[in-house]
Order: structure tokens, then C-alpha cells, then sequence
């Protein structure tokens, strides 16, 4: 008996509209409204400046650590822009941009990092989960929140992100593998910044492309240049209304770079080199999107001062939150306080309230504010 | 009333459940058209079909994980992981989400789900299908484990674990499956989760038990009256957490003598705890140290050594008889 070949019938697309030279390429442009690519450059914009903002924040001790997104803000935007607020956004950690278009204010993504639970509470009327750490391990929600739609017959699309290194998670593979047996609306945009912490794409995976994983499970997966907004945009598009349609699942993989830290307490300097940022500067998702905005004469003058400005605002009234009560700690940790946690609750109410520091009195000085660059928190606090 | 199995018994209150409330829905391995491998869903995907009883594919992470997306949207999912010692390859779904939703997002999100698995050993069975894990749970903050100890409270418990609206991990004794047939009423009826039950009362000593060791505890309770003339009061713990603490203190306070009784390991296990909320709670009435019966500290055995780890009527009897004669 011959061997004969499977016509198996298996394709991947790269899709890239608006390359970094300028170039457009008008047959595949995407039919987006003018108020609304307005929105998209502002959030891309308002995602860089606050992202330079919080890691000097970071430095001087005022948020904890965070994931910088610099470089990524096409691939989320694109993406995001694509979901009507019925719509599901399940992040990982890095995706700040994705979450200012969803209405996350910026005084809660700070109070998130810096370690207040206050920070990872959504909207009553939001549908997005909160920042999830553990890679991969949002993806089997994102499937499961997609089976319930389908299930209450709502219409709803859930579009979950997560990055390059999570493809190797077994988590990944089980959500890929339930939701093409499931056939679920579900859109799986991978941001591929070509780096999981020290550990480049080409360790991570013997595949040519992140893509193509989709294959295997029985649902289309696009490669698109995640740097370029349109690209990313026309594919999430389609992804979505495919979804909306019953027609299932898609991965969409964004190429794009993370021009920053992992975190900041990573310096990339240890693995990676001067010149491939320097190449992935050229490539920068805003300046592009921010040269063709220029052409159809809808850059808006002076955003950068007032997105600056929005930014400063959102940090005085992060600043000015009450501190974070230790009691309120109990509150939901069950829907129902158990016996022995109200027990707890009260031996750290009695604990605080012996240990309690007298205020100031009237015209001592305060402590010094931290230095600039300091990076413990711990010490300006104590 | 009804004469049921556990097995029969958990079925009835799947189905009354699933009657009750549209948002309740089973996924597991083999759930559906089989049943499940112990038939505790048997015929629900008849009644309900395979969008509400999922035969999902064999990966616990995702069945777990899918089920903390299916919560999140409202839905209240009753997993079934085919064996406990499967459970950590979703350990972290139950330990990292499930558990902290709530916490999270203050309240924003719960995760209104049950995990249930068989456990336990006395089934003759391999590597990973007799052992005991539920220390693992007990340990985490945000989640209750439950423990029935028949057909009558395993259905009750579960009627509760389904309608709690915190994750709950329900760990079925295999050893019970098909022990005893018991009387069950056909209405449903639940239990609250987070009570022992005094099984047998007593005055002069407390075993203290749940799952498949109380019936072990019962039966040492018989020889110590018969051959000793000693009252034991027996614990059915039920929940293992959240503990009921307020029980065993009071039973305690009473007999100044406790006896642990577990088939987990003994180290770290729900003895420790149990011993250090005693302590805590009735040192002064104490008359002896508390003795834990549980089994050994190595990492499987094999059913042909089982008899050796497992406690079985003689060691408990032979550890209440130290305690009394302390």
C-alpha cells in the first residue's frame, strides 16, 4: 500500500498594511471612521506617556513593579478596538493600553501596582477580567467565559492576549484544544515581542511561526505585523465578526517587539542587543500610525500636553487615596466571613490598634520624600 | 425515602440540582455518554444532553480552568476530575483562580463551582487512584472542602457545595461508592457546610474523623465499649474547611481526650491542624497528649501494602487505649 499525502489544506497569512517606511497599501486598508482612529492613536499615545510615567514612578519608589508595554501599543490597540463593550478583554499583565481603552482608569492601573486590591476590581457593568500573572492560566477562563456566552445564547466575543512564552504553557495548547472542539467565540491575540524575559522566540519554539499552533487545533491562525495598527485592526476585525458569526475560534499572532524591560527589575542589557533595539525603534507603531493620521489631517495638536496633563491628574488623586485599610483585607475572601477568619479579622483589628503611631504633632516636619531613583519602598514607608 | 448507594445518592442530587437551576452544568472526563467511570453522572446527558453534561477532552487544567471562565460569566459548573491523584495537573487553577477571584476583584467576580474527585484508598487500584490529598486544599484560603461520609449527607453536601457561592473541593470517598445503601428522602434536602456532626455520643474520649474513617472510627468506638467499657464520642467532621472548631472544642472540653483519624499522611496533615486548634481551644481540659492515626509518611505504598498505612480498626483502638491509659 502507498503512502499518499493528506490534502490537509493548511495556511498561514501574514498581514501587513502599513509598513514602517509609510507605505499603505489602500486595497487591504480597513474602513475605520475618523473619531475613531482619533481614539486609537490617543490611547496608543496616552499608553506610551503613561508607561514612561509609571516607570519613573517605579524608580522613585512611589507603584511597585510593573510590565512596561513600549512597543506594543499597536497590537493591543488593533486589537481592542475591534470589541463592543458587551464584548469580553481578558489580559495578561502587560497589556495597559488594551485596558485605558476599556476604561480602566489610570488611578486604579496605579493602584494596582502598587499593591492595593482596590487596583484588580472592574466596573459592576465591566466585562473585562483583572490582570492575571501566571502564564497562560487566563487562557481556559477566556474559553470558559466563551462557552457561556454560547450557552446563555448571547452574542458576546471574548478576545483574550497573552505573549510569546506563553505558547510553550500547557495551559495554552488546553485552551487552543477546548475551544476548537468547542467551537467558541473566542479571538486569542498573541502579542510575539520576540522575548520572554531573557529567553528569545527562536528558544521558545522550533515553529516558524506562533500561527500556525493554530492548525493543529482545527481553527485559522493569522500572522500579522503587530506593529502596524491597520494590520492588526483588519485581522481582529475579521477574527471577531467570524466569531460573531459562529464560526469559532482564531489566533491572531502580532509581531512586534517589547522596546522596554520585561520588568523593572529586569535590565535587558544582559541579553540582548544595543542594535536589535535600535532596529525595532524604526519600527515604532506610533510613528507610523501618528505619519499617516498626519495625512488625513487628524493628528490632534497639542495631545501629548494634554494626555501629559490627564496623566499628572490621575497620579494626584492615586496619591491622595486614604491608605489602604488592613482590615478590609477579610472582606472577600469569602462570599460569607468563616468563624476563623472573623476570628483573624479581629486579632489584627486589636493588633493595629495597640501598635497604632501617634500622629504628628502640629508643625513637625514630615520625612523626606524619596530620593529620586530609589528603588525600595520599604524604607520611605517604615 | 429512597434506599441509595453514594453513588446513587450524589446522582440524585446532580439531577436536582440541574432541575433547579439552568446555570448548573457538569464537564469531566467521560461525564456524559459513560457516565462516569464511577456512574455518578449516569444518564444526565440522556436527561440534559452534551451541552449541559460536557464530555470535555482529558485535560484537567482546562476542564477546571474553562469551568473558572464559565463561573465568571455566572454559570455554575460542577466539575468532575476522575481521580484526585489527577488533580495536580489543575492544581493551579484551583489554587491560583479559582480560590482568589473573589479576593481579587473584591467581590466584582466569584467563582460559584465544584470540584469533585474520588479519593482515597480500600478500592485495590493503582498508582494514583488510592491516595489521600485533601490536605493540599485545606491549606488554601478562598476554597471549602467537603467530605461526605454517606449517601445521605453526600447528597445534602453536594445539594450545599452546588449552591455556595465560593469553589468548593468535594472529595468522595471511593471506599463508600458502594459501601452502604442508605435512606434518603426524595425531596432535596441540604446541609450546611462548615458542621461536624456528633456521629456517637460519649464521655470519655473524642474520635475524630471524616470520609471513609468513620466508619473505622465507629466500629473502634463498639470495640472500646464492648471490650473496655469506654464511651468514645465520634466526630463526622463533613467540611474540613472552613473547620468546625467550635464542635470539636466543645467534644474535647467534655472527654479531655482526643484521637485523629485520617488516610492522609500523617505529617502536615489535617490531624496537625486539628491537634493545634485543641490546643488552642481546650488545653486546660486536656488530660493526655492528642494522638493522630493517618498514614505513613511515604509517598505511595501499592494496594498490596495498603492494610499497613491505611488506619483500620485495631490502630485507632490501640491509640484510644494509650490515650485513656495516659
Amino acid at each position: 500500500m502507498p503512502r499518499t499525502p493528506l490534502d490537509l489544506r493548511l495556511s498561514v497569512d501574514h498581514l501587513s498594511i502599513l509598513d514602517s517606511d509609510g507605505n499603505l497599501d489602500t486595497a487591504l486598508e480597513p474602513d475605520i471612521a475618523a473619531g475613531d482612529l482619533k481614539r486609537m492613536y490617543r490611547t496608543m499615545v496616552l499608553g506610551r506617556r503613561l508607561d514612561e510615567r509609571m516607570v519613573r514612578l517605579q524608580r522613585q519608589g512611589r507603584i511597585g513593579t510593573f510590565a512596561p508595554i513600549k512597543g506594543q501599543e499597536a497590537s493591543q490597540i488593533g486589537a481592542v478596538a475591534t470589541l463592543r463593550r458587551e464584548d469580553w478583554m481578558v489580559p495578561s499583565f502587560r497589556e495597559t493600553a488594551a485596558m485605558l481603552w476599556r476604561g480602566w482608569p489610570i488611578e486604579q492601573l496605579l493602584a494596582f501596582f502598587a499593591g492595593r486590591l482596590e487596583g484588580g476590581r472592574p466596573a459592576p457593568d465591566q466585562r473585562d477580567l483583572p490582570i492575571t500573572i501566571p502564564v497562560a492560566t487566563q487562557l481556559p477562563h477566556a474559553v470558559g467565559l466563551a462557552y457561556a456566552a454560547q450557552y446563555r445564547g448571547d452574542d458576546a466575543v471574548v478576545m483574550a492576549f497573552f505573549g510569546d512564552g506563553a505558547t510553550s504553557e500547557g495551559d495554552f495548547h488546553e485552551a487552543m484544544n477546548f475551544a476548537g472542539v468547542w467551537h467558541v467565540p473566542v479571538v486569542l491575540v498573541c502579542q510575539n515581542n520576540q522575548w520572554a524575559i531573557s529567553v528569545p522566540i527562536k528558544k521558545q519554539t522550533h515553529s516558524r511561526t506562533l500561527a500556525q499552533k493554530a492548525l493543529a487545533y482545527g481553527f485559522p491562525g493569522i500572522q500579522v505585523d503587530g506593529n502596524d495598527v491597520l494590520a492588526v485592526y483588519a485581522a481582529s476585525r475579521e477574527a471577531v465578526l467570524r466569531a460573531q458569526a459562529g464560526e469559532g475560534p482564531t489566533l491572531i499572532e502580532c509581531v512586534t517587539y517589547r522596546l522596554g524591560v520585561h520588568t523593572t527589575a529586569d535590565d535587558p542589557t544582559k541579553y540582548r542587543s544595543e542594535a536589535e533595539v535600535r532596529e525595532w525603534e524604526r519600527k515604532d507603531p506610533l510613528t507610523r500610525f501618528g505619519a499617516y493620521l498626519e495625512k488625513k489631517t487628524l493628528l490632534e495638536p497639542g495631545l501629548e500636553e494634554e494626555l501629559d496633563a490627564e496623566i499628572a491628574r490621575a497620579v494626584a488623586v492615586f496619591e491622595s487615596l486614604p491608605p489602604a485599610d488592613p482590615l478590609t483585607m477579610f472582606e472577600h475572601a469569602y462570599g460569607e466571613l468563616p468563624a476563623h477568619l472573623r476570628a483573624q479579622r479581629q486579632e489584627v483589628g486589636e493588633r493595629l490598634a495597640r501598635t497604632a503611631p501617634d500622629p504628628p504633632a502640629a508643625g513637625e516636619p514630615l520625612p523626606p520624600p524619596p530620593m529620586r531613583g530609589q528603588r525600595k519602598t520599604s524604607r520611605w514607608s517604615n | 425515602m429512597v434506599k441509595l448507594n453514594m453513588v446513587k445518592a450524589l446522582n440524585l442530587a446532580l439531577l436536582q440540582e440541574m432541575e433547579r437551576d439552568p446555570d448548573v452544568l457538569v464537564l469531566g472526563e467521560d461525564v456524559g455518554v459513560d457516565g462516569g467511570v464511577f456512574r455518578v453522572t449516569e444518564d444526565l446527558h440522556r436527561t440534559f444532553g452534551g451541552k449541559r453534561v460536557i464530555d470535555s477532552p482529558l485535560a484537567e487544567a482546562a476542564i477546571v480552568g474553562t469551568a473558572v471562565g464559565m463561573a465568571l460569566y455566572g454559570l455554575k459548573p460542577v466539575c468532575e476530575i476522575q481521580f484526585s491523584g489527577f488533580a495536580f495537573q489543575c492544581f493551579h487553577q484551583i489554587e491560583n483562580h479559582a480560590a482568589r477571584y473573589r479576593q481579587r476583584t473584591q467581590g466584582r467576580f466569584h467563582c460559584q463551582m465544584v470540584v469533585r474527585m474520588p479519593y482515597g484508598g480500600g478500592v485495590r487500584a493503582l498508582e494514583h487512584h488510592s491516595e489521600s490529598e485533601e490536605q493540599f486544599y485545606a491549606q488554601v484560603p478562598g476554597l471549602k472542602l467537603v467530605v461526605p461520609s454517606g449517601p445521605r449527607n453526600a447528597r445534602a453536601l453536594l445539594v450545599s457545595a452546588i449552591r455556595d457561592p465560593d469553589p468548593v473541593i468535594f472529595f468522595e470517598a471511593k471506599a463508600l461508592y458502594h459501601a452502604h445503601k442508605e435512606e434518603v428522602p426524595e425531596e432535596t434536602e441540604a446541609l450546611p457546610i462548615g458542621q461536624a456532626r456528633v456521629a456517637q455520643e460519649g464521655r470519655d474520649l473524642t474520635l475524630i474523623a471524616y470520609g471513609a474513617m468513620v466508619r473505622v472510627a465507629l466500629e473502634a468506638a463498639e470495640v472500646l465499649r464492648a471490650e473496655d467499657g469506654a464511651e468514645a464520642e465520634v466526630i463526622d467532621l463533613l467540611t474540613l474547611s472552613p473547620l468546625d472548631r467550635e464542635t470539636l472544642v466543645g467534644s474535647v472540653a467534655k472527654t479531655g481526650r482526643a484521637v485523629v483519624v485520617h488516610e492522609a499522611p500523617r505529617s502536615f496533615g489535617p490531624g496537625a491542624e486539628i491537634a493545634a486548634s485543641l490546643m488552642e481551644g481546650a488545653f486546660l481540659a486536656l488530660e493526655a497528649p492528642i494522638r493522630r492515626v493517618a498514614a505513613v509518611d511515604v509517598p505511595w505504598v501499592g494496594f498490596a501494602r495498603e492494610k499497613a498505612s491505611v488506619p483500620d480498626v485495631p490502630r485507632v483502638v490501640a491509640a484510644a487505649r494509650e490515650t485513656l491509659a495516659f
